[in-house]
């Protein structure tokens, strides 16, 4: 085998072990295979929602029905994507706690094993844990919720607060926004609300970990982030689940509201594993001199298609997607970013770089509009592809929208080939092969890198370590 | 009783190197013994960088002919492994690496010359001196390795690896192309340390000008893929005052001569 067949053959490799192992199927409730107004109707029952929301979920539906598939991707993209042979909702045994000792023992050692109680000690400020269509485990730090700040799974957010997410549920991301927010806005569960009150700044972060475990599932996580004035928040979260050979879907509806003054970031270290299609739908509402940045990760998945969404509502608020994405062998990932400029004096960045391994496949797809009246806006967007090996592909789809005169829309794109001289150059220094390669994609990441807390950055690397380890060790 | 024999720290003999099909060298060989300077001078396009990659193993090369490191045959090993094993290569043009550190760089590099990680006491000891020789900020630590560097802080930056990861033998590419008369002094300072000891050196230059400053025990005159005339320091002023064209005549009559 040539080195380069060796790391063909070893994308991934560590995967199963790490993350793509699985547990036993175990639930209390399991709709029946397929999607139908009574699968609806049971889920909502189960949960004994109100009935607007139930209605909601029926309008979904008849809405997702009624849509065709998107016709501007590559249609082999989601062509073995089967909704028929899918399970919509399936409640994990053991009822949901704030206690990790109360959690199920096996999908405790599942979480233990993902290192998720550990990073709740050491670095985050309150966890979500979800595990097939519920959230398990739920804590935030007591000091925040004297403040006021609430972190709850979104079911518990409405029982709680009904009031609040009747406003705001759909308020960014209506069901009609595409086919798979109806879907999720039909079928959602589990998922976030957060509320940061005026002026409270959570300084260190949230995070939400979503896990699948069984076969042919769906996940449809359903989070709301709503920070009121002058309030700060950071959430993240991160994805994994079991290496299986049929397909999972995992489809959420993530709306963001940044009040005037707020400032929100929300990252995503996506690390599906390849038998998972990641069809998630991120938009955010900034207002007055709101502050929204997307921080995106994609590095597992077999489809993912996500494109974050600022539309900037208030004059002076500020948009920010950074993007990275890697496809390795039979991946693709369509990711990219929106920026909407509705107000005067808003502004945007995108920086988006994708690295397609072989015969991966990376797409950046990105709209920015500016519509009459967006007087004195900027927006500027960066996309860097690199590839490495002939077979690998990338493709810019960039999309300018402007409708008004004064402003200024920059827009680079660069596609560069993990250069040979480059490599020659660090292998003079006594670097192998493989640590060359290695170091010109951190490198390539590095911007990326930055952004993210320490914790999340030592992940990403090792990451992407694994993804261009040539062989096994 | 046995008696020391000094050995080349490098030498190579009768190699060829060919880019796809075409012979780029034709026959070259010399030997380098410990502490020498040799300097290798020829006109534009005449194939010396091209000797100086494939010497270094430059992949896209296919090379022919014996090269020896330390009296250790090297021909078939990547150029990784010939640099662990003591030879270096100042690039005429450095590469630059986008989003990698100068210091995390040479940490690596440096850990790789030695085979043990480098602890970040000496690390940062041995950063603070050579970065001192050759005149550089520290500030240059933290930015991305040869990424928006003048022509001449990229060339201070080849020497300072030079003087950190003290090669047996280096190969030094046009090292003096593109600096100023300051800078070259500077440059020449950092070679002659680096090369202090028992470092072998082939310069390859175009000019004399550098010689000024890196004494070389030898000159070989390099035309069309060939050494055409080897002698000593005098050789190199003697091309400076008369041109390439002299040594034409003479370089049919060589290569003629040769096996």
């Amino acid at each position: 085998m040539t080195s380069k067949e060796r790391a063909i053959a070893s994308i991934n490799q560590d995967y199963l072990e790490k993350y793509g192992f699985h547990d036993p199927e175990e639930y209390l409730l399991r709709t029946p295979k397929g999607l139908s107004h009574e699968v609806v109707e049971m889920i909502s029952r189960y949960k004994q929602e109100p009935d607007w929301m139930r209605e909601i979920r029926h309008r979904a539906l008849d809405i997702f029905l009624a849509k065709p598939m998107p016709t501007w991707i590559d249609q082999s993209m989601l062509a073995e994507l089967n909704f028929d042979d899918l399970y919509y909702y399936m409640k994990p045994p053991g009822e949901l706690t704030r206690d990790w000792d109360e959690v199920p023992e096996r999908i405790k050692k599942t979480f233990d094993r993902l290192g998720v109680p550990e990073a709740e000690r050491k670095f985050l400020a309150g966890v979500s844990a979800q595990y097939e269509s519920e959230v398990v485990y739920h804590s935030i730090r007591e000091d925040l919720e004297k403040q006021g700040v609430i972190f709850l799974d979104i079911d518990s957010g409405l029982k709680e607060h009904p009031g609040i997410i009747k406003k705001f549920f759909g308020s960014v991301v209506p069901a009609a926004d595409n086919k798979f927010a109806a879907l999720n806005t039909a079928v959602w569960s589990g998922g976030s609300f957060v509320y940061v009150p005026p002026h409270t700044k959570v300084e260190i972060p949230l995070q939400a970990y979503f896990r699948i475990n069984s076969k042919n599932i769906g996940q449809f996580e359903r989070t709301l982030i709503i920070a009121d004035e002058g309030a700060f928040v950071h959430y993240i979260e991160g994805c994994t689940a079991p290496v299986y050979s049929s397909d999972s879907l995992h489809s959420g509806v993530i709306e963001l509201i940044a009040m005037k003054g707020a400032h929100i970031r929300y990252s995503t270290i996506q690390n599906w594993s390849t038998n998972v299609f990641n069809l998630v739908t991120q938009r955010a509402k900034a207002y007055e001199n709101a502050i929204v940045e997307w921080v995106d990760g994609n590095m597992g998945s077999k489809v993912t298609m996500k494109y974050p969404a600022v539309i900037l509502a208030g004059e002076g608020a500020h948009g920010e997607v950074l993007s990275i994405a890697f496809a390795g062998n039979g991946q693709h990932q369509d990711a990219g970013a929106k920026m909407i400029h509705l107000a005067p004096n808003t502004t945007s960045r995108i920086i988006s770089k994708s690295i397609s391994k072989d015969m991966g496949r990376s797409s950046y797809r990105g709209l920015v509009k500016m519509t009459p009246g967006s007087t004195g806006c900027k927006s500027h967007v960066e996309c860097d592809a690199l590839l490495i090996g002939a077979e690998a592909r990338s493709d810019t789809y960039p999309t300018m929208e402007i409708a008004e005169d004064d402003v200024s829309v920059e827009h680079e794109a660069r596609v560069s080939k993990l250069a040979d001289e480059q490599l020659f150059y660090l292998q003079s220094r006594g670097l192998s092969e493989d640590q060359a390669r290695l170091m010109i994609v951190n490198g390539f990441i590095e911007p990326f890198v930055k952004e993210l807390p320490m914790e999340y950055a030592v992940e990403l690397n090792r990451l992407i370590a694994l993804e261009m380890e040539d062989s096994v060790g | 009783m046995t008696t020391v024999e000094r050995k080349p720290v490098f030498s190579c003999q009768d190699v060829h190197v060919y880019v796809e099909d075409k012979e780029i060298v034709k026959g070259v060989s010399f030997e380098i013994f410990p502490g020498e300077k040799h300097a290798l001078m020829g006109p534009n396009g005449s194939g010396k960088s091209t000797l100086a990659a494939a010497l270094m193993g430059h992949p896209a090369y296919r090379v022919e002919g014996e090269i020896l490191l330390n009296g250790e045959p090297v021909s078939g090993l990547p150029a990784d492994e010939r640099a662990r094993r003591g030879m270096f290569l100042s690039f005429q043009y450095p590469v630059a690496v986008p989003g990698v550190s100068v210091a995390s760089f040479l940490r690596a590099a440096l850990s790789a010359r030695r085979g043990a990680d480098v602890p970040v006491r000496e690390f940062r000891t041995l950063m603070s001196e050579a970065f001192d020789v050759l005149g550089m900020p520290r500030s240059f630590m933290a930015r991305y390795l040869n990424d928006g560097f003048s022509g001449g802080e990229k060339k201070r930056l080849e020497i300072l690896q030079m003087l950190i990861l003290k090669p047996v033998f280096a190969l030094l590419d046009e090292t003096d192309s593109g600096l100023d008369i300051d800078a070259l002094k500077v440059v020449s300072d950092g070679i002659n340390r680096a090369a202090g000891g028992e470092t072998g050196v082939l310069l390859v230059t175009h000019y004399q000008r550098i010689l000024n400053y890196v004494a070389p025990d030898a000159v070989h005159v390099f035309m069309n893929g060939r050494i055409v005339r080897s002698g000593g320091p005098g050789l190199a002023l003697e091309l400076e005052e008369r041109g390439y064209d002299w040594v034409e005549p003479e370089a049919a009559a060589v290569v003629g001569g040769t096996q």
